[in-house]
């Protein structure tokens, strides 16, 4: 089973709340994900991993008049949250995404104590399961 | 090189499929069709040469199955359009066209620099471009082009065939442009090129797994274009260039993948083979006596590569070659690089004033590399605050991973002083 896991950060200003650390903070930071998905692609379990550039530079996209994109700009003050980064892991069962979705959450922070990111678990949606007989 | 049986088989196989294709799309004249049966063909020697050893003659084994499939496909095709009751003389055609089996595979120079043209033809995209030429050109398959790029193979099949597509109805004939168009496409296929080291350049530092190197494919099918065109002095140049900035792979990355900038890196690490090549490219290419952009930039690379350090680099020339770059090309991203050169010759604060009045240039508008360079001078002029904040602004800006943290890094060691 496909699962997405979804690292969200509370939006703040629309900047990298990271640029404030100091330098051995960011690199234990980058290294810590570097190791997660290496340990991932040993196991067989990654997909996928991004990381999405800051909030500050997103848009808002609407269906507009004869389907033109009405565009706005971000960042969007209402949402208290933004979409970070993202992992799409393979794995025999829902434990197994619980498990890594907490290591994730773990991410050291500015102080090196784990951040205790909330991440969203969310199944990937896949093809019809076998029929019977 | 040296290596197992299955890579030197790997390699042979990418050294001989623009002669196949050529000669087939030559013979046969619908190239979309050549390409996909010489995929096909390549495929099965991938599956039986290992197995079997190589043919005497790989070539031509490999056209012979080229051929073969390309003759079923053009049957099966006929035998639907019979069907569906076409006009009955384009099928005679067909069939004659298709009726001697038997025909030798008969390779010519120029047909990969005639492969390299269509590849770079103006009615593709530079994404489809990059792709076609990979495959066609390349010899490399579908699913090792989607790997290098990221994409699934499905996805990077579809682009290949949209490109084939958009070949077919601008209806460029097989062979080499007339002299008057040369020199276009010459600099279009050239362009691709650059396009597919870049990528290579600018993706070594992530995770490898099992991808492509980018960047040597570009260099090997430079180094074929160089033989085909040795009378131009760019297509000379740009290998130079690639050379000289390949020159420099082992020092670019720390351990972690880490960016390390040209002045931290450790220079031990450059290539000294590979410089020397580039650089001797280079003098021979500019000695034709027609400057152009990329002898330009690969003088520039050889002056990086020939100093022992920052502070011993011949910067006035570096900033006198952007000058003439600059003018030949008028790019704001080669003033930006020029300001850099600027400010090692008369200081950050000159620099910066370049910089000032580049940033008002529309096409760069709140551009990263804009931030990054007016932080790199600010940093060097001892103006704390403001080199903080355009780290930051570029950290921000950048979509490149390890530049972001790179950036990020240099933000935190100025904040933490």
């Amino acid at each position: 089973m496909k699962f997405m896991l979804m690292m969200n950060m509370p939006s703040g200003t629309g900047d990298y709340q990271i640029s404030r650390w100091p330098p051995e903070a960011i690199n234990a930071h980058i290294q810590f994900m570097k190791d997660l998905n290496r340990d991932l692609m040993k196991t067989g379990e990654f997909v996928e991993a991004q990381g999405l550039t800051p909030p500050g530079q997103a848009k808002i996209v609407r269906f507009g008049k004869g389907g033109a994109p009405v565009v706005s700009d971000g960042p969007f003050p209402e949402t208290k949250e933004f979409l970070a980064g993202y992992w799409i892991i393979e794995v025999e069962k829902r434990e197994r995404a619980y498990e890594i979705a907490a290591r994730a959450s773990g991410a050291p922070g500015p102080n090196g104590q784990p951040l205790v990111i909330p991440i969203e678990v969310r199944e990937v949606m896949g093809a019809p399961p076998p029929s019977e007989g | 090189m040296t290596g197992s049986p299955a890579r030197s088989i790997e390699h042979l196989l990418r050294e001989i499929v623009p002669q196949v294709l050529g000669a087939l799309t030559r013979r046969h004249r619908d190239f979309a069709a050549a390409e996909d049966a010489v995929q096909e063909a390549l495929i099965d020697a991938s599956v039986q040469w290992p197995l079997e050893g190589i043919p005497e003659n790989p070539g031509g084994w490999l056209y012979q199955i080229a051929l073969r499939r390309l003759t079923d496909h053009v049957r099966s095709d006929a035998a639907r359009r019979r069907r569906e009751e076409l006009v009955a003389n384009e099928l005679a055609n067909e069939e004659l066209q298709m009726s001697s089996t038997d025909e030798e595979f008969e390779p010519e120079q120029d047909d990969t620099l005639v492969l390299l043209f269509m590849c770079s033809h103006s009615s593709l995209t530079p994404a489809s471009a990059i792709a076609l030429t990979l495959r066609a050109v390349g010899g490399l398959t579908t699913r090792e082009i989607g790997a290098a790029f990221f994409v699934s193979e499905a996805t990077m099949a579809q682009r290949i065939s949209r490109a084939k597509q958009a070949i077919k109805e601008s209806n460029v004939p097989f062979s080499l442009p007339s002299i008057e168009d040369r020199a276009q496409r010459l600099e279009a296929v050239m362009h691709v090129l650059y396009l597919i080291f870049n990528e290579g350049y600018a993706s070594s530092s992530g995770e490898k797994l099992q991808r492509v190197d980018l960047s040597h494919e570009a260099i090997r099918l430079t180094r074929a274009l160089s033989v085909s065109a040795a009378d131009s002095p760019e297509v000379t140049g740009l290998l130079a260039l690639m050379l000289l900035t390949d020159a420099r792979r082992a020092a670019r990355t720390g351990p972690g993948g880490e960016l390390i900038p040209l002045d931290e890196q450790d220079r031990a690490l450059w290539d000294p083979a590979l410089i020397e090549e580039g650089t001797t490219l280079v003098s021979t290419a500019i000695g034709m006596g027609r400057i152009g952009p990329y002898q330009l930039q690969a003088a520039i690379a050889a002056l990086h590569d020939e100093a022992p350090s920052t502070e011993h680099t011949d910067w006035a020339q570096i900033d006198a070659l952007y000058g003439l770059l600059e003018r030949m090309t008028d790019n704001p991203m080669v003033r930006l690089s020029r300001a850099v050169a600027t400010a090692m010759v008369e200081g950050p604060d000159a620099g910066l004033r370049v910089v000032e009045r580049i940033a008002q240039d529309v096409r760069l508008k709140d551009h990263y590399r804009v931030h990054a360079v007016r932080a790199h001078l600010y940093e060097r002029a001892g103006n704390r605050d403001l080199a903080l904040e355009h780290y930051r602004l570029a950290a921000e800006g950048t979509a490149s991973l390890p530049e972001r943290n790179y950036l990020l890094v240099k933000a935190a060691r100025i904040a933490s002083k």
